[in-house]
């Protein structure tokens, strides 16, 4: 039984080679063509934002674009959709704490 | 030119008017767009997406080097023979085209302005205007949701979501995934994870599936929706899949993610029932009920809307498909949620009725092939309205969340403070409940928790989905900046006598 299968198996999956990203300063591997929310799940990351009031936990939800739960600040910018955004060599993903511009200049 | 990335499009691409514009590349829309430009009209193809195919064929990105996409489909050889065509046609595609409005264009009202951001998440710095003749919307649908306690919990995602990151990014949200809510999607979700490899130890279906059997002869009349689910079935017995009728995940366990749910037996009106519920590990669960038509640019342009059999809104359509307001056709689940099938025999209806229109024959939409097309429809669509019956969210559901249950994800609007709002202060309706809480008034702009507040507002008594009035002007998030730098032509075209439609929306935050 395929227990051990993975849907890039399924798929017969053939990826260009990975490439390295960063999340809250610890490296990941990311495979071309892969969205931000795709390889943080691959690296067994769920969350990667903590919400303005409550202060709790979220990650993707939705994964098609609508729900905006999947907010993440990337290479600095904040409020960015994980589950559209292409992961790029070299990425620096940061967890989006609140609305994200604590600490920026905008 | 299908899959080329939006920065790839000249500005030619934006400069002569289109005979039809078409928004939306998944079934609907790839059917309308290649069977008009067969026809000989000029056509643009708007999507959000980087590549074709919708929700129900998205796929992997070209440089995951996928070799068997099909294997993660039903259907596959419908996609292959328009994604065919589609590439012979002179059908002009703009990926990654977030539609944010569409207006009546400045040429007397003849035509139409298709507004739009660019970029993966509509980020891009090139807003653009699409002029075209006529629209075909086929904006597809939604996932409704429906809080219980522990619902927010990372690990905890959408079961539409679930199978979205799993075809394009080949990915899992887990390795042991409780599939739950109601509706047909639910076993394609289940038995996709299955084959892919997550372990699935649990369907868990809210509904009964006797529904179906009250209408035997559209059954009858929709044998290929029995194989569907002989297929799923079998595969969900292959990998040991144990599906639960009349059951609903009633709450998450976890602290910083899923560890456990706890799945309760429900009366006929999803009225949790007395007594344990089982719990079972799993550190991810996949959750939806059911679908909801997308219709904002339709609606604000006025569009006339009916109430489905499971309480959403879609267009009301004429036998060739056309909206209320004459020159703005639509396909798909925007109709009515019906699937792949329904949505191509309704995008190729729309795409030969655009070019009688466009050409003044309107014998063109009296031969054979449409009645045949017609007929194929409305066999579909009456087995679509069985299903949404059959899966009918129940008004005991309003019983799962507990007042600390956060129903606006958005907002962090808990049902406790919902339910102050209508004991205490007198709101009926969602829109009173959203002005006195923020529910609703969030990123998503209530896309997420529409469904659920309406139900909720509507007071003790009654969970059945009462009207709402969900209009967003803007249909996604815009920066002000392109706003203000529409031309005055574009922003105040509107001749439909109705407030400015591109007019800046309260509720529609600026995300960036």
């Amino acid at each position: 039984m395929a227990r051990d299968r993975t849907p890039a198996e399924l798929a017969g999956a053939a990826p260009e080679a990975a490439f390295e990203i960063t999340f809250d300063g610890r490296a990941l591997p990311a495979l071309p063509g892969q969205s931000v929310a795709a390889a943080l799940w691959s690296a067994g990351i769920v969350a990667w934002r903590t919400t303005r009031r409550g202060g709790r936990a979220r990650g993707a939800f939705c994964g098609i674009g609508q729900c905006y739960d999947c907010l993440v600040v990337i290479n600095d910018r904040p409020n960015r959709r994980a589950c559209l955004v292409p992961a790029r060599p070299g990425d620096t993903i940061t967890t989006q704490e609140g609305d994200g511009h604590a600490g920026l200049a905008v | 030119m299908p899959d080329s990335p939006s920065d790839e499009v000249t500005d030619d691409a934006y400069e002569a008017p289109y005979d039809l514009a078409v928004i939306g590349a998944g079934c609907a829309g790839l059917a309308g767009a290649v069977t008009a430009s067969e026809l000989g009209l000029s056509v643009a193809l708007l999507d959000a997406s980087g590549q074709i195919g919708g929700q129900f064929y998205r796929r992997p990105a070209p440089a995951l080097g996928a070799k068997r996409p099909e294997a993660l489909h039903h259907d596959w050889s419908a996609f292959a023979d328009l994604r065919g065509r589609l590439e012979a046609s002179e059908v002009v595609h703009l990926a990654g085209h977030h539609v944010w409005a569409v207006t009546r264009g400045s040429e007397g009202g003849a035509g139409w302005a298709v507004h739009a951001v660019t970029g993966p998440d509509g980020g891009g710095d090139r807003p653009v205007r699409v002029r075209a003749r006529t629209v075909l919307l086929a904006t597809g649908a939604y996932e409704r949701h429906l809080p219980f306690p522990g619902w927010t919990l990372p690990g905890v995602v959408g079961a539409g979501g679930a199978q979205a990151m799993m075809k394009s990014g080949l990915v899992l949200p887990g390795s042991r995934v409780v599939v739950a809510g109601s509706g047909p999607l639910l076993l394609a979700v289940a038995s996709s994870l299955a084959t892919a490899g997550a372990h699935v130890p649990a369907v868990v279906e809210a509904s009964g599936y006797l529904g179906y059997a009250r209408r035997p002869g559209v059954l009858a009349a929709n044998p290929q929706k029995l194989v569907e689910a002989l297929v799923h079935g079998a595969a969900l017995l292959r990998y040991g899949v144990r599906l639960r009728t009349r059951s609903a995940v009633t709450e998450v366990h976890g602290s910083d993610r899923v560890e456990a749910v706890t799945v309760s037996r429900v009366d006929r009106d999803w009225r949790p029932v007395r007594g344990a519920g089982r719990r079972i590990a799993c550190d991810a669960l996949a959750v939806g009920h059911g679908l909801v038509p997308q219709t904002e640019l339709a609606t604000g342009l006025g569009c006339a809307t009916r109430r489905t059999p499971d309480g959403a809104y879609a267009l009301v359509l004429d036998g060739l498909q056309e909206t209320s307001v004459p020159g703005l056709w639509a396909a798909g689940e925007t109709g009515g949620i019906g699937g792949a099938q329904l949505a191509r025999a309704e995008g190729d209806i729309a795409g030969i009725a655009v070019a009688a229109r466009v050409y003044g024959q309107p014998a063109l939409t009296r031969d054979g092939r449409v009645r045949k097309l017609q007929r194929r429809r409305d066999r579909m669509r009456a087995f679509a309205d069985v299903m949404a019956a059959a899966h009918a969210p129940g008004p005991g559901w309003v019983r799962w969340p507990d007042d600390t249950t956060e129903v606006c994800r958005c907002e962090e609007v808990t049902a406790g403070a919902i339910r102050e709002a209508v004991t205490d202060y007198g709101a009926h309706d969602a829109r009173t409940v959203k002005l006195l809480t923020r529910a609703g008034m969030g990123w998503c702009q209530g896309r997420v928790c529409g469904a659920a507040v309406a139900c909720l507002a509507a007071g003790p008594g009654d969970g059945s989905v009462p009207p709402s009035a969900e209009r967003r002007p803007l249909a996604v998030p815009v920066p002000l900046g392109v706003l203000g730098a529409l031309e005055p032509d574009d922003a105040g075209a509107d001749s439909t006598g109705r407030p400015d439609a591109t007019g800046p929306d309260p509720g529609a935050e600026q995300t960036s």
